[in-house]
């Protein structure tokens, strides 16, 4: 016994070392060199900054006129509208999928799964918005982002919806509940956790999206966070300092919502993937 | 009682209008348009010139090789590290939840980010892996200005940054294993090796199934890391074929770049389906 404790003590170590070596020290090196001079820091090292030189962040602010802050508003705006347009849509979806049985949802379920695959079809989507005249409109984008995240939410919503025991909606129904009525009423309070994980975990996917602003939501006014860091890589390609900075503003949204919600976030990743 | 009136179909329009739009309808045209050469406002249809010229063309064909070889080799080195990580975690050690964490982080860090970060670690001279590996007295490679190295090195940083995923997949299969099965092993004498090669592997197969299928489907589609790492350089040695998706269309060649998206979308179709069904097959058992 007191081997096996020993044992597993040796195990806490080296997993800890590994894990801090592998995982955490690119970190460090990011957070420290953001702190540095364009000078010392374009020399890539590890270690800690000789000044720290807090002003990088301030710069990485005013740069380009301010679009940093234009691209967070952009970012927050385009997850906050895609994740609520998510909710409403899918849990409704989700719902009847689970409870009712025809040709119909049969139909809706098989597209849905195939949109957990297929990779969308890029070009011809911004045809589409351009023959709607929506081209390059935060509507455009909130509804593609949403049309993307429609298979993943309403797998989840399907899946959490067959643990609620149907007779509560029987009682409603006889009760003479109007079916909006009950759904917004009876339904939607209960999908409650499930509504949470969707909440988070498509914040994290459209928030840090970068593939479909850059096809999509092109031009200044519409900068992202993501893109505007893509675009720093270009223009400062010689001051890794605000380029790590940048790294650090737009990171550290993901690392609060990680510290609070960090079960919720992992759960349900794992629901979601292994009922996929 | 009359079901389809509880349930009325209408709640579905919202989510399928938009899908149907948005998703369903750009890819039934793709078909079409990978067929034209087009600029939005008007084409003219070219049969399958475009595929021909992908195909012909090695700067775009082979964007295929390499889109099979990223997915091959993101989703093995997933699987099989993703594996010895939950396993490794699930051994009661007391640091789990903190090491998962660690583990986890990066996941939530966008992927531009991860990419700068890691472009600069792999800075040939300046970079911290190499003066690592200088310091032990060896030289290291240029990671990404290397024409046959540039997509391994990607590979190994969207393994560093996804592995996670698989991992808690994982440890969720293996938590859910019986106990009893390990408890009769032990009474018979197994070993740790033997419990794992016949208790544990064969029990969280549809966890495995689940990360085989996942990475394997990310790795086919995935842009955004090779993108901000290498641009699909040097010359075009790390293009998969999202990049060329996007190069093309940068360039002007809309039908071409449709056709791009047309053969990743008959890729997956080829492959990943089959695998699935192939898994599934094998989970029955």
């Amino acid at each position: 016994m007191k081997k096996n404790k020993r044992f597993r003590l040796l195990g806490d170590i080296i997993g800890m070392a590994a894990a801090f070596l592998i995982f955490v020290v690119p970190f460090i090196f990011i957070l420290s060199n953001s702190l540095k001079d364009r000078r010392e820091a374009n020399l890539l090292q590890l270690a800690l900054p000789e000044t720290f030189v807090w002003k990088n962040y301030s710069e990485v602010f005013t740069a380009n006129n301010y679009i940093l802050l234009t691209a967070f508003k952009n970012s927050i705006l385009l997850t906050v509208f895609s994740v609520g347009g998510l909710i409403i849509v899918c849990s409704m979806a989700g719902y009847i999928l689970q409870r009712r049985k025809d040709g119909l949802t049969k139909a809706a379920n098989f597209v849905t799964m195939m949109g957990l695959m297929v990779p969308p079809a890029i070009l011809p989507t911004i045809w589409i918005t351009q023959g709607l005249h929506i081209d390059g409109t935060m509507f455009s984008m909130v509804m593609i982002e949403i049309a993307l995240q429609i298979p993943f939410d309403i797998m989840l919503y399907r899946g959490f919806v067959g643990t609620i025991p149907i007779e509560l909606e029987e009682a409603g129904y006889i009760d003479g509940c109007e079916r909006l009525g009950m759904f917004c009423k009876i339904i939607f309070p209960l999908l409650k956790p499930v509504t949470a994980t969707v909440i988070i975990l498509n914040a994290v996917s459209v928030f840090n999206d970068f593939t479909n602003p850059l096809y999509f939501f092109p031009g200044r006014k519409n900068a992202t966070v993501q893109l505007t860091l893509y675009n720093f890589m270009g223009q400062y390609q010689s001051s890794y300092n605000l380029l790590f900075a940048d790294v650090i503003i737009i990171t550290i949204p993901m690392l609060i919502l990680f510290i609070i919600f960090n079960k919720r976030i992992v759960d349900g990743m794992v629901a979601g993937s292994v009922k996929g | 009682m009359n079901r389809k009136r509880i349930y009325p179909a209408w709640f579905l329009l919202p989510a399928m209008s938009v899908f149907l739009v948005f998703f369903i309808i750009p890819m039934a045209v793709s078909f079409f348009f990978s067929m034209t050469v087009w600029d939005f406002s008007g084409f003219t249809f070219c049969g399958l010139d475009n595929f021909a010229l992908f195909f012909s063309e090695r700067s775009l064909s082979h964007s295929v090789v390499n889109t099979m070889i990223y997915a091959i080799g993101t989703s093995g080195l997933k699987v099989i590290l993703a594996f010895f990580i939950a396993v490794f975690l699930t051994s009661g050690i007391r640091t789990k939840n903190l090491i998962r964490s660690i583990v986890f982080f990066p996941n939530l860090v966008s992927t531009v980010a991860v990419g700068m970060a890691f472009k600069a670690l792999m800075h040939p001279t300046k970079g911290l892996f190499n003066q690592i590996i200088a310091f032990f007295g060896g030289h290291g490679p240029d990671w990404l200005g290397n024409v046959d190295m540039a997509l391994y090195s990607v590979i190994l940083t969207d393994v560093w940054k996804g592995v996670s995923v698989a991992t808690v997949i994982y440890i969720a299969g293996i938590v859910s294993i019986d106990k009893n099965y390990y408890e009769a092993a032990a009474i018979d004498g197994a070993n740790g090796w033997q419990k794992l090669k016949n208790i544990t592997i064969p029990l969280c197969r549809p966890a495995m199934n689940s990360v085989i299928i996942l990475s394997f489907i990310g790795g086919l589609r995935s842009f955004d890391l090779i993108w901000s790492m290498t641009g699909g350089g040097p010359g075009f040695a790390s293009d998969v074929l999202a990049s060329v998706v996007y190069k093309q269309y940068a360039a002007g060649f809309y039908g071409l770049s449709t056709a791009g998206n047309v053969i990743m979308l008959i890729l997956i179709g080829l492959l990943a389906f089959p695998l699935q069904k192939f898994l599934l097959s094998k989970e029955v058992e």
